[in-house]
């Protein structure tokens, strides 16, 4: 309860940054076409700003309300600023002799008109400053971790004394606990070696896991597709894979490199392929995660924006028992895909720490 | 396609994020917790063997108890045994005894009865000499008189002597 308080005092006092903002100035018109690649593909990326809600005035202006992040850009020294400065992108942000433009979540860099210039793709060949803005997915991420702290170290509090029966909170979590420990790091790591790479393996269970299901609250501070990003399903295949290559064992990079057992030729083609694969199964890892988080996304948005492309309420009565099934399959999904992720982590593990003998 | 490239800002805050909470939770969450997982888990185990010992002592202790009483049953039985056969025996040496008892009483009563028929005999013999004497006496002085009377006073006399 205590935890859940501070969660939402955090929630109300980010919700005192938020700015209501007018969109006077394109007043879109209510009857435009209905994009669903545009929306769904602004669901699912990141952005600069936390998006709250929309809705249309009494005057027929559209109305935003967001969270300004920070942003941080690194181009002829540092700027830091809120998003809120670019007012949804309309406004360009001078520093220096710069001007920045907010355009589909990207800043580019751009005359003092703001022109965005494409090529013959329709890309945007505008230069982009080194972003390490506090994004959407930045933000979501540092929600997620203060609540996986809270709730496991406040659960840890309650195993301070002499050995007793779980209640509450802990007889939540050990289980799952127990569930990483034994399931998946003695399952797949020798007994006496996988002591090491538990506190990896159960953060990596539960952040996942964790983020996987902020991913699927459809409202604010929910929504953000942290697991579905590709930035952050490669840097957590790059942990697993140096944290696999660097336990390596001498028999590890032996298998890899020169198979004992089988005829030399052999043994070349081998070693090409045993190298390929060790890219190749951090790679996997980083699409697969990818790739399941972000389909669930994709196909739960798509069942809603069915209805805004029938311009008919009535098409809810289909799409929404069928959104409701996707949730139902995501939020195994959510678990399933922390598990694989970690399962596959250990197993590497698992096999890069083998001894000897077999 | 932007999906799939990944964006360094990104990249790097969720690095410096995910090695933050690793070290955070390791110390604040796995070691606690799953060191206390372990030390109930060896509790537990710890329990569980002494409590399976602590059941095979008190079979042990039942098996002796049977073992205890069973030998003490077979040593009452042999006691109530012993005790009978030595009461029997008793007995029999008892009535051996008094009939051997008995025995001697009657003998030496026969004996005692056998003297005194034996002296009473003889007394009687002296007694009939006696009286032998006696007749042969009165004889004499009847014979005195005439042979026939004489006779006739043998008679008399010996038809008067009763040997019982």
């Amino acid at each position: 309860m205590q935890l859940i308080k501070k969660l939402l005092a955090l929630i109300a006092a980010l919700a005192l940054t938020i700015s209501v903002h007018a969109n006077d100035q394109h007043q879109e018109s209510t009857d435009a076409e209905f994009d669903p690649m545009e929306m769904i593909m602004h669901h699912i990326a990141d952005a600069h700003e936390w998006h709250v809600i929309s809705y249309t005035n009494k005057q027929g202006q559209e109305q935003h309300i967001t969270i300004p992040l920070p942003v941080i850009l690194i181009d002829d020294g540092l700027h830091i600023f809120m998003s809120s400065a670019f007012h949804h992108g309309e406004t360009l942000v001078r520093k220096g002799e710069k001007y920045y433009k907010l355009y589909h979540g990207k800043i580019y860099v751009t005359d003092a008109e703001g022109t965005i210039e494409y090529n013959d793709h329709h890309e945007v060949i505008n230069a982009q400053p080194i972003d390490f803005s506090i994004t959407r997915n930045v933000a979501s991420m540092w929600l997620s971790i203060l609540l996986i702290i809270g709730l496991f170290t406040s659960a840890a509090k309650r195993y301070r004394g002499p050995p007793a029966v779980p209640k509450g909170l802990q007889s939540f979590l050990e289980p799952l606990i127990l569930f990483v420990r034994d399931d998946i790091a003695y399952a797949q790591i020798d007994r006496h070696k996988a002591d090491r790479f538990l506190p990896f393996l159960l953060t990596l269970f539960f952040f996942i896991w964790i983020n996987n299901l902020i991913g699927l609250v459809p409202f604010f501070p929910g929504g953000s597709n942290l697991t579905g990003n590709i930035s952050l399903t490669m840097v957590l295949a790059l942990i697993t894979f140096f944290v696999t290559n660097f336990s390596g064992t001498k028999s590890y990079w032996g298998h890899i490199f020169w198979m004992p057992g089988v005829p030399v030729p052999i043994r070349l083609l081998l070693s090409v392929i045993e190298f390929i694969g060790l890219f190749t199964k951090p790679f996997a890892l980083m699409i697969r995660l990818l790739a399941n988080i972000t389909a669930g996304h994709i196909i739960i948005l798509s069942l809603f924006s069915l209805i805004f492309v029938m311009k008919s309420a009535y098409v809810g009565f289909v799409s929404v028992p069928m959104a409701l099934m996707m949730f139902m399959l995501e939020l195994l999904v959510a678990v399933l895909q922390a598990y694989i992720f970690t399962l596959l982590s250990a197993l590497f593990i698992g096999m890069a720490v083998e001894s000897e003998e077999h | 396609m932007g999906l799939l490239t990944p964006d360094p800002g990104l990249v790097f805050w969720s690095a410096i994020t995910f090695g933050i909470l690793v070290f955070i939770l390791r110390r604040y969450a796995w070691k606690p917790i799953l060191q206390a997982v372990k030390s109930r888990e060896e509790t537990i185990e710890y329990a569980l063997a002494a409590a399976e010992q602590a059941r095979v002592e008190v079979e042990d202790l039942n098996a002796t108890k049977v073992q205890i009483m069973n030998e003490a049953k077979e040593e009452r039985d042999k006691l109530i045994k012993d005790a009978r056969e030595l009461k029997k025996s008793m007995l029999d040496d008892a009535k051996t005894k008094a009939q051997q008892e008995a025995d001697k009483i009657i003998a030496s009563a026969r004996l005692q009865i056998e003297r005194e028929k034996n002296e009473a005999i003889l007394q009687l013999k002296e007694k009939v000499a006696e009286f032998s004497v006696d007749i042969a006496g009165k004889l004499l002085e009847e014979e005195l008189q005439t042979s026939d009377k004489q006779k006739a006073i043998i008679d008399k006399y010996l038809q008067e002597v009763n040997f019982n």
